[in-house]
This record gives C-alpha cells, structure tokens and sequence, in this order.
C-alpha cells in the first residue's frame, strides 16, 4: 500500500491539473498554469519527491495503471458535453497508442521510422474507402487499417533491413514523401481534397450521435473516447509484455550490438520485421480510428512534419517507456491547443523541447527504467 | 594447480579442426593456410603478436567473417560457411576482445542473450502464455544466478543492476556467463585479461578454471597475451605470426622455441 500512494497521489493531482488546464480560457491565466505547471515538477523533482512515484509506478504498476484509466474517465466525464475537449482527449490517446508503435520500432528494435504519420494516414485511408463502399463492421476495419499499414510497410522492409541508423532513416523520411505525393494525385482517394470518412457504428449504434441517458447529455465523442481508451489499455500491456518478455530483450539486444546479437543465435532479420510490422500495426490502428473521429482525411494531415511530432513524443517522454509515451502526448497534445499564441509557432514549440530535452535530460522526461520482467517479483 | 601434460590429447578426435584455413583482408592474408585442431576437453592457448590473426580466426570461426579457402569443423560438421547464428546453436560460444556487454541492459538481461536457444522465442508464449513464461523466467534466474555465484557470489545479488556500472573485471565474468549459460561444447575467450589488472586476471583465471573443472567435457581457446595466464590455464598452445602457426605444443616447449622468442622479442 505504501509504495501505491506515491503514485496514487501523483496522479490524482496530475488528473485535477489536466482538468484544470482544460478548462480554463483565458490564455493569461493559461500561460499562469503552464508556469506553476512546470515550477511544481521542478520544485518536487528537487525535494526528491519524484523519486518515489517513479518507484511506485515501477513496482505497482497493475494498481496504478487501472487508477490511470479511472483517471483518464474522470477527466472525459468532466467534459461529457465538450466536444472540442474530448475531441483533444481522443487525439491525445490515439497519438499515444501510435507513438507506442513507434516505441516498439524505434525504442526497442532501434529502427528508425520518419514515416509515422504516413502509417497513420494509411490507416485513416483505409477507415474512409472501407466505410463508404464496404459494410464491413467497424471494429474490424480497425483491425484491417492496422493490417494495412503493417502491410504496406513491407514496402520498406527491404531498405530498412538493408540500411542502418541514418541510412534507414532517410528511406523512411522518402516513403513518407512519396506517400503524400501517391495520396494527392490518386484521384480515387480523394487527391489533395481526400475523402470524408463515415463516422463508426458498432452493431447499429452510430457514434456521431450524442447520447442521452436519463436528461444526462454526452457529447458523441464519449463513444470514440472510449474506444480510443480501450485500445489504448490493449497496446499499452501489448507493449508492455513485449518489453517484459525474451523478445522486448531480443530487441534491445539487436539494437544495442547487432554483431554480439547475431553470436548468440539472434536472428537479427526476424527480429526486426516483427518489431517494424508490429510498430505500424499499432500506429495504423490508431491512425483508422482517428479518422473516423475526425470524418475525413487529406494528405496534409499526413505529412513528414505530423511524423516529427510522433518522434517529439518519443524523444520528450523518454525511450522505450510507455509512460514517458503518454505524459508527452499530453503535453505535446494539448499545450498548444490551449496556448493559441503557440498554434502557429507549434512545431517551433516542438523543436526546442526536443532540443531541450536532448541537452539537459538525453533520455526524456521519464527515463526508462532497467527491464523488470515481473515487477515487485523476488527471487 | 597443476594440469596434466596434452601430450595424449591428440589421439582424440579433435572437437574442432581448421584445414588451409585463410582468410584475406585486400593484400593482407590475416590467416594463411593455418592448420590448427583443438582436442575434445582441453584448454589451448592461441597467442602471437599483435596483428598475428587470432582474433580474426575466431571470427572467421564464429561466422563473422566467411573463410576465403579452407574448411572449418566443429564436432565432424562443416561450418566454414555457416551463420553466426548456426555456429552458436551448434554449440560454439564466444566473449569478445573489447568487451560487447549491452551496457544499459541488466546483468540478468546480458546473460539471458547467451542463453537465447534455451529460451522459447515464440510470440504467443511470450505474450500471452504468461504463466508458462514466468516458469521459464523464474527457472533461467536462478540458472543464471547460480552461474554468476560461481565467479562472485556478491555479483549474484545483483543480477537486476545495469552493466555499465560495473568495474572491467565484473563485466569480463558477466561476458562469461554470457557465453556458458547456453552449455556450449566450445568456448572462445578472447583476450579475457584485457583491460585488467594484474591481480583481477589471476582472479578471473581462477574461475575460469574453476568452471572448467565444473563442467566436464567443456573445451576451451583463449586467445590472451598475458603469459602468466596462458601457463597457469592451458594444456597446449599454438603460436601464431602473420596468420600462420609458428609453432605448437605446452607452454614450457613453446617458450623455449627460437623461432617464438624471434615473433614475440625480435632477433636477439
């Protein structure tokens, strides 16, 4: 119980500072925040305060990630009528289960990968023709866009397994523009204007329609926040029982000394390809949903920057940790969306966090811990 | 301790045997038709002056590096083509000159990555089966544990620290278990006195022959430049110069050649 309340309170205030944040309008009042924001973590940080909640999430994690969903639930049930915040909640959850694929590619298997958002999109595309000429059920789509975009990866399985480090990189970096410039003069996707995408429906029950239960109105993104969030908690364990399991160490093993790897019976070629298919399995589920959240997609919205942003989140939180995953989706979410002064000057805001980071804390906000296979187990 | 003389040791079918082995870097011939058999249990030495091809020869062993003529066998099978992988699961395992410790990874998760072909590696065991995976984790610890208790029983309680904080000898013995916990027939040390000092390399060859004698039948190569190390340990050595065998035989027989003292001193 003792190593739980740590973490438990650190959450609690994180959720009522969230909704705060959320709340407010005023931007002076929302710049005041952002400042006492970032002061409290510096202050606790210096009174050794977060080192225990480090612990706690280390050793506690069932209890403390279960707290996190009710968490996450307060928060949506706070803003049951605001569409725009809920809206911002689901971006904030889909992007998070995408920057986890990226983690698998990048952070364990150590496979550069600039073409998130080009998996994303992938995903998003497959939502709007499936939805529109197909009556396939919606939550298979979702698996079918998260197959396609693992699908189409094989594309660059080739380079990427031929290519190392910066090499590797540049291939995906030219994918993500070929992909933008296939989306916009391919007329039956759309071309530069993309196509609507129809919104979900889960066994006749349309989710673009609000709900109402007892003069109790919600929003109907509730429906998509819940989705969202359900997979959500499915790839975070997926993810987590990769990093605790001999693949999560084959990865980094292969990441860390290829030559080494391959002495010791790894098969660096199998390894690879499951860590870069499952990656963009995980990022095109998320990218189908966020489509038939947002109704409709374009090639813009898919861009080599909007894969920055994933790689931001990866670098800001903390390789290779999911949480660290999730604090910087929130933070790289919803800041700018609050601060409108910020919006144009966004990936500004970007670039000098990561720079930052990269200078003064190299492995991110939540650094990764040592691999524990079965946390608080003793030999 | 005392070893006894490898005189006999050839009247055994070698465990491992290179035949014109060579390999070329360009215009160099790192290994030039070296002929070299390793006896079933024994430990040899393999040493010569910097640049001589013995680490190249455990490359080439290893699968690293494919042999450009010559044959390699381990056991009666042909391996001269053969993956590192294939090499590893034949039963061939290795440490490396610098050491290659994954350094952000724990002691535990280091020498599980020697122990891969023990491990089941499917994805449905190791993400959903749960259970079974924790036998198998549970039981790799305390194999693992064990093992480390061997060099340095205070080491074993720290199986979950990062590698990177340790000093040069703790890695070394890590690099070892590395290499034993897969139960290889064959091991290749090389240079394991690298890096260390005068007392940690008696220290570590003390446990290396302390594992040897633990496991019957485990055949080793050192590669090292330390004479104290290869007297004390080996049954036999090989001499190298400029990839080709110079001369071979124990430590006393080798020490004494004329042709040795002229690679190691120069003319005198």
């Amino acid at each position: 119980m003792e190593s739980i309340l740590p973490g438990a309170v650190a959450l609690a205030l994180a959720t009522a500072y969230l909704i705060v944040l959320l709340r407010v309008e005023n931007q002076n009042t929302i710049l005041a925040l952002l400042g006492v924001g970032i002061a409290a973590v510096l202050v606790a940080n210096w009174l050794g305060w977060l080192a225990p909640v480090g612990r706690s999430f280390g050793e506690r994690e069932d209890v403390l990630g279960l707290l996190a969903i009710v968490a996450a639930i307060v928060v949506a049930s706070y803003f049951h009528e605001d569409h725009f915040v809920l809206l911002l909640l689901c971006t904030v959850l889909l992007y998070t289960v995408a920057t986890l694929g990226l983690n698998v590619q990048f952070g364990y298997a150590g496979v550069l990968n600039f073409a998130g958002a080009s998996f994303f999109g992938i995903g998003a595309y497959t939502a709007a023709v499936l939805n529109q000429h197909t009556a396939i059920p919606h939550l298979i789509v979702l698996l079918i866009g998260g197959l396609m975009a693992a699908l189409i990866g094989c594309l660059l399985l080739l380079p990427v397994l031929r290519t190392r480090g910066h090499y590797a990189a540049v291939v995906t970096i030219a994918f993500a523009l070929l992909l933008k410039t296939f989306l916009e003069v391919n007329d039956v996707l759309g071309g530069p204007q993309g196509l609507q995408v129809r919104s979900m429906n889960v066994l006749g029950w349309s989710f673009n329609n609000n709900i109402e239960i007892g003069g109790l109105r919600l929003s109907f993104y509730t429906s998509y926040f819940a989705t969202s969030l359900l997979i959500l908690i499915g790839a975070f364990v997926l993810v987590r029982r990769l990093e605790r399991s001999w693949i999560g160490l084959n990865l980094d093993a292969l990441r860390l000394d290829e030559t080494a790897a391959g002495c010791f019976g790894l098969n660096i070629v199998r390894w690879k390809v499951t860590a870069f298919l499952l990656g963009n399995f995980l990022i095109g589920i998320a990218g189908t949903l966020q489509g038939m959240v947002v109704g409709f997609v374009q090639p813009n919205n898919y861009t080599f920057a909007d894969s920055l942003i994933f790689v931001s989140i990866l670098l800001l939180g903390g390789i290779g940790n999911p949480w660290g995953v999730a604090v910087a989706t929130v933070i790289v979410v919803i800041v700018p969306e609050k601060l409108q002064v910020i919006q144009e000057y966004r990936f500004l805001l970007y670039a000098a966090l990561v720079m930052m980071v990269l200078l003064f804390r190299p492995e991110g906000l939540l650094p990764r811990p040592v691999r524990s296979y079965f946390p608080g187990w003793r030999p | 301790m005392t070893r006894k003389p490898a005189e006999d040791s050839t009247k055994f079918a070698p465990v491992l045997a290179a035949r014109g082995l060579t390999k070329r870097f360009g215009g160099v011939l790192a290994i030039d038709h070296l002929d070299l058999e390793v006896a079933q249990g024994e430990i040899l030495g393999l040493i010569g002056p910097n640049g001589s091809g013995k680490t190249t020869f455990f490359n080439v062993v290893t699968g690293i590096y494919g042999a450009d003529s010559g044959s390699v066998t381990f056991g009666g099978a042909d391996i001269t083509q053969a993956s590192p992988q294939a090499v590893y699961h034949a039963g061939i395992s290795r440490t490396f000159q610098r050491s290659r410790l994954s350094l952000p990874l724990s002691i535990f998760d280091n020498i599980m990555i020697g122990n891969h072909k023990r491990l089941n590696q499917r994805l449905w065991f190791n993400l959903i089966r749960r259970d079974a995976f924790k036998r198998e984790y549970e039981s790799s610890f305390h194999e693992a544990r064990a093992l480390v208790e061997v060099f340095d029983p205070p080491l074993a309680n720290r199986m979950f620290e990062a590698v990177v904080g340790l000093p040069m000898i703790d890695r070394r013995r890590i690099e070892i278990c590395r290499a034993l916990i897969s139960q290889p027939k064959l091991l290749l040390l090389d240079e394991p006195s690298a890096g260390m000092t005068h007392d940690e390399t008696t220290q570590l060859m003390n446990d290396i022959l302390e594992v040897r004698d633990r496991i019957p039948g485990l055949t080793i190569v050192i590669v090292e430049h330390e004479m104290g190390v290869i007297e004390r340990s080996t049954d036999r050595c090989v001499v190298l110069n400029f990839g080709r065998k110079i001369s071979e035989g124990t430590f006393t027989k080798i020490a004494a050649d004329r042709q040795v003292q002229e690679a190691y001193l120069g003319l005198q």
